[in-house]
Parts: C-alpha cells; structure tokens; sequence
C-alpha cells in the first residue's frame, strides 16, 4: 500500500449523504462510526478506500461510506475483494460481511481469502440471525435458539467463527462486540496496520429479530465479570478487582481465583498474540460464557509472507 | 539433409492432394510428440496442416489396455484442408490396443506400420484380440508394414550408456524418422529441436538423433519400402519462424494477454480446474507478470468474482470454464450487467447435461449463454470458428466488453481447445484498437452517466480522486445511480441496458456467405462446426451442386442485416452439435422456417456425413426427383 498522505480527515469524509436505514437501536451504527473513525485516523484518503460487502442488512454498510464499494452477492465479497486486491495492490481493501454471508453461503470463500493471507481485512457481524429475510437461524445462532426456521429450538452446533479464522490460517484474529467502541476502533486501527489477512468478529445487535443477545456478556456494569480482554504480553487476568485469571490444568483452560486454592498471579497465562502457533489462541477461542469469561481483543497476529508476493 | 541426395535406391513416388495420418500408441509411448513434429515438418514444407489430439479418458490407464491409448492425427495438403480428417491414410500404431481403437478409421488399402515386438500373447490379450491380427488375414484390405521398432532402437543405441528403459522410450523417435522417410520430410528440423530440447544432456542429444536417423535408414534399405507418399505443392507459403500450433485454448490465453496489452490495462483471469478449458489458465500462468495476473480460485464462483472485482479494480477481468463452471457463474455474471462493468467469460463448451462426457465435444450450451440467467439480463455472446479464431474472437470479446462496459460469454468447445492449426502472431497494426473510456476528471462524476453512442458508462477506478461510487447489484435511479425502487426506475433501466446491447448490431461484422451464392441451400453453423461445413460446401460446389454457407460469430446481438441474408436463400439448414439451440434463436428472431441438423454424439460432424445430409436434402427439394427420393431424412 502507498504511504498513507499525512492529511487531516475526520469522520466525515469518510460518510456518504445517504441517511443509514437500519433500525433504530442496530449494532450496525456503532460499527459505521467506529470504521469511519478509525479510517480518518489511518489517513488513508476517501478514495484509496474500498469497502466490499455481500447481501444482508450489514451489507448495506458502504452505501453509508464515501469511499469506493461493492455491494456484491450473498456471501461473495471474499471472491470480489480478491480480484480488486490482486488487481491494484494499493488500494485498501476492507470486505464487511454479516453471519450468514461469511459463513453459510460464503463459508468456503471466507476460509480461502483467510488462508492465502492476502492483504484484505474482512469484517464479521455477528448477529447470530438472518436479519433482512426477517428472523431465520443461522450458521452461529447457538442451539435451541427460536426463529421463524426453528420454532422448537435452532438443531444445528453454532460454527465458532474465531477458531474457523485460526484453523484456516488467518494472521491477524480478533473479537470485539458493539458496545465497547474504544476496543472496536483500536483492534480495527490495529487490523488497517496488520500486513495480511485480518478478521475481525464483532458481536452485533439485532435490535428487532435477536435483541439483547450478548447482553448477558457486553452489559456494561457486569463485562468486567463475564468478558476477558486478551492483551498481548499480558496475564490472561479479568474482574471487577482484577482477581481472576486463566490458569491451565491438564491441558485445560480454566478460571480461577488469585488467592484462593492456592493460585498466585504466577500462575496465571500470560498472553503471547504474536505466537506462530495457534494452539492457546485456539484453546481461548473455545472459552463460552457463563461457564468462563468470554474472551474478546486480538487472538492472534503475526507476520507471514502475504498472497501475491510468492510469485 | 536432401532427401533426394540421400536416397540411395530406385524409389516410386505417390502424389497426393492431402494425407491423414494418425499415430497411437500407449499413454507413455511419446505419440503426442511424434505427431507435432511431424505436423511442423509438414507446416514448413508449406502445406495447411489440422491436427487433433485423442487422450484416453482415464489419467493411467493400465500400459497396453484399450483404456490407455493416446492418439495424435494429422491432416495436411495444399488447399481446403478444415477438419481434421475423416479417414485415416496410414495407421502408425506401436501396440496392439492401439491397432484395435484407430483401425475403423483408415481407408481401405490405407497403410499400417506397425510396431510388432509389442504383439505378445500378453498385450493381444489386453488389447481383447482373440489371434494375432498380424498374422490371421483380418488386416487384408490393408498395406501391412510390421517393424521390430523396439529391437531396432535397442540395436541403434547398444553402444551408449543408456538404461533399457531410457533406450526403450526414445523409439517414437524411430517411429519419427520411418515417417519422415515414407512422406519425404526432410529431417533437419527435428534434429536440431532435439539438440536444443537436450542442449545440457548432448549424449541424449546424439541418442536420440541416431534412433531418429535409425528410423530413417531402416526404410530406406528395407526391400518392403518402395514408395514416397508425397503432397502437391502447396499454394499457400511455407511456415515461417514466427509460425507456430496453436491450439484454441492457447490461442484464447494469447488472445487476452493481447488484448489487455492492447487496452493498455492489466489482465486479470480467475479460474478453476474444469475439463477441457483449464490448458487457457495453465497457458495464462506461463505469462505471468504485474500486467498479467492469473488467480485459481476456491470454485468457479470466486474465480468469476475474482474476475470481476479485478475489472472493478480496473483490470480486464476475464475466466475461462465449461458448462458446469458457467451454471455456478451466472449470479455474477448477472451482477456485472447490473454493475456494468467488463468481463470475458470462456465457455469451452463438452458434453452435457452434468458431467456428461466430460471428454467429448458439444454445443450445448449456447442457450445458458444467452439465457440462463435471473431477470433481463442481455449480454454480448459471440463464438469462435477455429484455433485461429480462439485468438481473434478473444480480442473481439474483449473489446465489446470494455467498449460496452458489459460480461461478454465468447463460446469455444472441446474440439477447438484440443485442434491445432499453424498461426502467426499478428502485427499490432492489425489488432482492432480498444480504448476503454475512463472517468473525466474534468466533469463533474456521475456513476452510470452513458456515453450517447454506446450507451456504456464511463470506467471509474478505484484509486482515482474522482470517481468514487459504490457499485452494486440494487436498481438505480438513473446516471447519478442512487437505489430507487421506483416502478418506472427500473422499467427505464431494464430498457437502457437492453438498447446498449441491442446497439451492438451495428458494431459487428456481418459474416462471409462462402460458396454460391445463388445456392439452392445455405448452411448455417457457428463455433467448430465451421470446418466440416466449409469442407463440404466446398466439396459439394466442385461437384457442381449449389450449396452456400455462413459461420455466425456474434449470436448476441446478431448482426445487421443477418436476416435479409438468410432470406435470399430457399432452403437453410442450421447444422450444431446440440438438439438445435441457434435454430431457436433464429427463428425466434426472424421468423423464418429453418430446418437444423443436430448430432449430440460427443463427435464433430464428419464431411462425409454433412455431404450425405446436404445431398438428401437438395435431392428432397428437387421436384424431379420428389417422388423416387423416398422418405426424407
């Protein structure tokens, strides 16, 4: 990419003059701010942008930009995004997908941009719901969720979309959700600076078809108890008072608590991001609420050699 | 070497008009390379030369079965050389399997060289041969040479270092230099190939030499070999340096190298492995560079997105894949006609529905091309006659798609991937001119405004300071290209991008009528079937019958004028490898009452055969001949 210009832009010049139509109170907002913030940060001017997306109510995103985009079909955007990138390897090249874009119907295209590490950063949101058909389960709505095609309760095991990024070889791993804006934009600065592959998941709201959803984990007075921020170099330590970490026992992660049972803080993992091997990343990724916090942040980044530079 | 010179005994010579030879043998016994140098030898001694390759079906078949059989025929003469050949003049087999699968092809009193160490009682078995077929008369109607090629390579090469295997495998070279003799092919050419194949091993550079002159002097001295088969002399100029076979697929990959070049953008093909059109992505890697791109895909879906999200990008965006590949492709190319953007799409098309036979030839796929898409959805389909024609048409492709801001779908099949013909890159001044029409910078931008003539939108790229849109898929308003559900919003854009395809008319050449003119019949074809219907106009025309023909290379839209053209004739047969796909379009467009010719055997039509039909029919519509014609075909 070429030297981003040291310009002043604001969040403005990254909004389009079409008012959003989402639903009032929808995820997709924050996001919209959060990106268009962290793009006139990065300085990379409106028009070396590219925003492509697939179908979907989150795919509506880069009509709301001032950039260049690609409102593309159902789970594509992987596929389009791989043509511009390879096409003009200095554009910047952002691919904004909802659940069942990237992983029902573009399962297969998400695994192979993440595996060639090509310089794309692919945003996942994540609402656990078909929003614009109106209510249908999908591929992460957890088991014995109701919908309009699970009156009795969703049958199939939700995808583990972090651990999908990790198996298939992504670089840079992430999870955020909508209600912590401080850590979407930073890990989407982080994610805009990372050479590679970049996916980032964000829990999103769906105000009408799933509302409240991660609520039990992104409530602001309790995330401190039910999140785990991962800090690379770091111990895996959460709480209100910052009292519990990640200890392993048998090859298992666990929670537990400084002080009690005889666990010190030197007990407690402390965090490597930057390891070639995916194996705690993975093992973290696997971590669910209510029975462990719920980790979010960079799950892995690391440099390799990217797509289009071996030939 | 001189031939003539060289010659040492009183030799008789055969003229002829045209020679087809095939030669087979197993997968590993080196034919394919025995038939190409044979076909340059013939290109450079100025004749028009066809060749098709025959592989078996399954990647290693057992050595010696019927299954395992590859074969390369070659067809050259002085003029009218189209097809490949129907028949065969002389069988070059090194197995008995090989006899058994090309022997139905040869004429009678045809010859046959035969490699007769391989006819052990084992190999006969495999080959389902209850005798030996050298030896209990069932090859009489045929000049039978049996050759211990093996033992005579062996024999040349005793003196060199080299394992039995290696000395086993250079005896196609033998087989080389024994044709060479028999067709008078003076040699030199492939010796110094061989030299420059070896130039780091020059003691297999003397090997094979000396197996390929072996082969050569055995004829020579052997008392059975009395005659030269020579071919007229041509009319048309002997290869040059610049010459070379290509192959429709090869042909299609230089085409969109040169295309791009010539547009002055880079070339971006996504694709996907597919039979028979994946040699077009192969040939493209070899090209590989900043301006040419070449992305295999996760499926054909992503390689058609790819494609298009490099024509996004401001590259030409092209993929290459057959009918299965096509059918996954169709939502895409559905969004290039709403987004309207360039992309060239290749069909080498193989027989259907499914996998069918995914080995064999068919026009199939003619009526997917133009139809089988969601909404109105009109694209550009054009298609090409012949190697050669891969290369122009690729370019005619490309310059409608980017002229037009549109998906073009250009129509090949097995038979032009696999068929070769000599060529000859042309000069640059004869390459038609594209010139893509990007964004002003000096008017204010709007994203879908149309040029008033084509009715295309201007090209605007991401990068470029003006220009900024975002493309998509939803219904526009009009040139400012905001969403608009608006009733008569998309009735007005529905009509634009019909008239811009539409207006195409005019931008292309009405096809040649060949033959004569006043012709009782004209047959129409399009894509490959373009050999054996010149063949056999010209054909029946010295044979004083008056038949006429058109190739039709731009199916959508056709050309201006097509219709009258059709009208001038009585009779018009529309002559596919399909179940009649173009008939429909014509007579849809025209209302004209055609009559069609279809064959779905996985096979080319044959001359032989198209002159069979084209004489019935002529003699159906004579009323002399009305009654005493019998029932018609």
């Amino acid at each position: 990419m070429s030297t981003p210009t040291p310009i002043a832009l604001t969040r403005q010049d990254f909004l389009s003059e079409s008012d959003p139509k989402w639903c009032a109170g929808c995820g997709c907002f924050a996001i919209l701010r959060s990106l268009t913030n962290m793009f006139a940060k990065a300085a990379i001017p409106p028009h070396q942008q590219v925003i492509i997306s697939g179908i979907g109510c989150s795919s509506r995103l880069p009509y709301y930009t001032r950039t260049y985009g690609f409102h593309t079909l159902h789970g594509r955007a992987p596929t389009v995004a791989m043509g511009a990138k390879l096409a003009n390897p200095d554009l910047s090249v952002w691919v904004v997908a909802g659940d069942g874009d990237a992983l029902a119907i573009g399962g297969n295209h998400t695994i192979h941009l993440l595996r060639r590490n090509s310089d794309i950063k692919m945003l996942l949101l994540n609402n656990q719901i078909y929003g614009l058909t109106k209510g249908q389960a999908s591929p992460t709505s957890p088991q014995g969720m109701i919908t309009k095609t699970s009156p009795y309760g969703a049958i199939d095991k939700p995808v583990r979309p972090i651990n999908l990024a990790l198996a298939a070889g992504a670089t840079f791993v992430a999870r955020v959700h909508d209600k912590d804006i401080k850590l979407m934009e930073s890990v989407m600065f982080e994610g805009q600076a990372h050479r590679g592959a970049v996916f980032i998941e964000i829990m999103m709201n769906c105000v009408t078809f799933n509302d409240e959803a991660f609520e039990p984990m992104t409530n602001k007075k309790t995330r401190a108890e039910t999140l785990l921020t991962l800090h690379h170099g770091q111990p895996l330590i959460f709480g209100a008072e910052s009292n519990k970490g990640i200890i392993q026992r048998n090859g298992q992660l666990e929670s537990a608590i400084i002080g009690e049972n005889g666990i010190t803080e030197e007990d407690i993992l402390v965090f490597d991001a930057n390891s070639k091997n995916p194996g705690l990343a993975s093992q973290l990724a696997l971590m669910d609420f209510p029975d462990t916090p719920f980790p979010v942040g960079i799950f892995r980044k690391v440099n390799e050699s990217i797509y289009g530079e071996l030939e | 070497m001189d031939i003539i010179e060289k010659r040492v005994k009183p030799t008789n010579v055969e003229l002829f008009e045209e020679l087809t030879i095939k030669f087979a043998g197993d997968s590993g016994d080196g034919i394919q390379l025995v038939g190409q140098k044979y076909a340059e030898l013939a290109s450079v001694a100025g004749e028009t030369v066809k060749t098709m390759p025959d592989f078996p079906a399954e990647i290693r078949a057992p050595a010696g079965s019927l299954g395992g059989v590859s074969g390369f025929q070659v067809r050259s003469g002085a003029t009218g050389i189209f097809t490949h050949g129907d028949g065969v003049d002389m069988l070059l087999v090194m197995n008995p399997a090989a006899l058994k699968r090309n022997l139905i092809s040869l004429k009678k009193q045809g010859i046959i060289i035969v490699n007769q160490d391989t006819f052990s009682q084992k190999n006969l078995a495999k080959a389902e041969y209850q005798e030996n077929p050298l030896n209990d008369g069932s090859l009489a109607d045929f000049r039978v040479f049996p050759v211990s090629m093996t033992k005579l390579t062996m024999e040349a090469l005793k003196d060199t270092g080299l394992s039995r295997k290696e000395k086993d495998r250079s005896k196609n070279l033998f087989a080389l230099g024994l044709t060479c003799w028999l067709f008078s092919r003076p040699m030199a050419q492939v010796e110094d190939w061989i030299k420059r194949k070896f130039t780091k091993q020059p003691e297999l550079a003397t090997a094979n030499c000396t197996v390929l002159n072996a082969g050569w002097n055995y004829a020579e001295t052997e008392t059975r070999f009395t005659t030269n088969f020579t071919i007229k002399k041509s009319i048309s100029a002997p290869a040059s340096d610049s010459t070379r076979f290509v192959t429709g697929n090869q042909a299609i990959a230089l085409g969109l190298v040169k295309a791009a070049r010539t547009a002055g953008i880079k070339l971006f093909l996504g694709g996907y492995p597919i039979t028979p059109a994946s040699e077009v992505m192969q040939e493209l890697k070899l090209y590989r560079d900043d301006k040419v791109i070449v992305f295999q895909a996760e499926d054909e879906i992503a390689a058609v997105g790819a494609a298009l999200g490099g024509s996004f990008a401001g590259a030409l965006g092209a993929t290459s894949t057959s009918g299965p590949g096509l059918a996954l492709m169709s939502e895409f190319i559905d969004l290039a006609v709403m987004a309207e953007l360039p992309l060239v799409i290749v069909d080498v098309q193989r027989a259907g529905p499914s996998t069918g036979i995914p080995t064999k030839t068919e026009q199939a796929d003619l009526l997917q091309a133009l139809w089988g898409r969601h909404g109105e959805s009109p694209i550009p389909v054009l298609a090409a006659t012949s190697p050669r024609d891969c290369f122009d048409m690729t370019i005619e492709a490309a310059r409608i798609a980017i002229k037009y801001m549109t998906p073009v779908i250009l129509m090949s099949d097995l038979y032009l991937s696999s068929s070769a013909e000599a060529w000859v890159e042309p000069d640059d001044s004869n390459i038609p001119q594209i010139t893509p029409r990007f964004v002003s910078e000096h008017e204010p931008f709007a994203p879908y405004r149309r040029d008033p003539e084509t009715l295309a939108r201007a090209w605007a790229i991401p990068g470029s300071p003006t220009g900024m849109h975002i493309a998509g898929g939803l219904e526009k308003n009009g040139e400012g290209g905001a969403v608009s559900y608006d009733p008569a919003d998309h009735e007005k854009m529905v009509n634009l991008r019909a008239r811009k395809i539409a207006g195409i008319a005019t931008d292309i050449d009405l096809p040649e009528v060949f033959g004569d003119k006043k012709a009782d019949l004209l047959l129409i074809g399009w894509g490959s079937t373009y050999a054996a219907i010149m063949e056999t106009t010209q054909k029946l025309n010295s044979c004083g019958m008056k038949v006429a023909c058109i190739q039709i290379r731009h199916i959508n839209p056709f050309p201006q004028g097509l219709g009258e053209v059709l009208n001038q004739f009585d009779k018009v047969l529309v002559v596919e490898n399909n179940m009649g796909q173009l008939w429909t379009k014509l007579r849809a467009e025209y209302l004209l009452d055609l009559k069609k010719l279809s064959k779905v055997q996985g096979l080319p039509f044959s001359v032989h055969e198209l002159t069979q039909h084209v004489e019935n029919e002529l003699i159906d519509s004579d009323p002399a001949t009305q009654n005493s014609a019998g029932v018609k075909q």
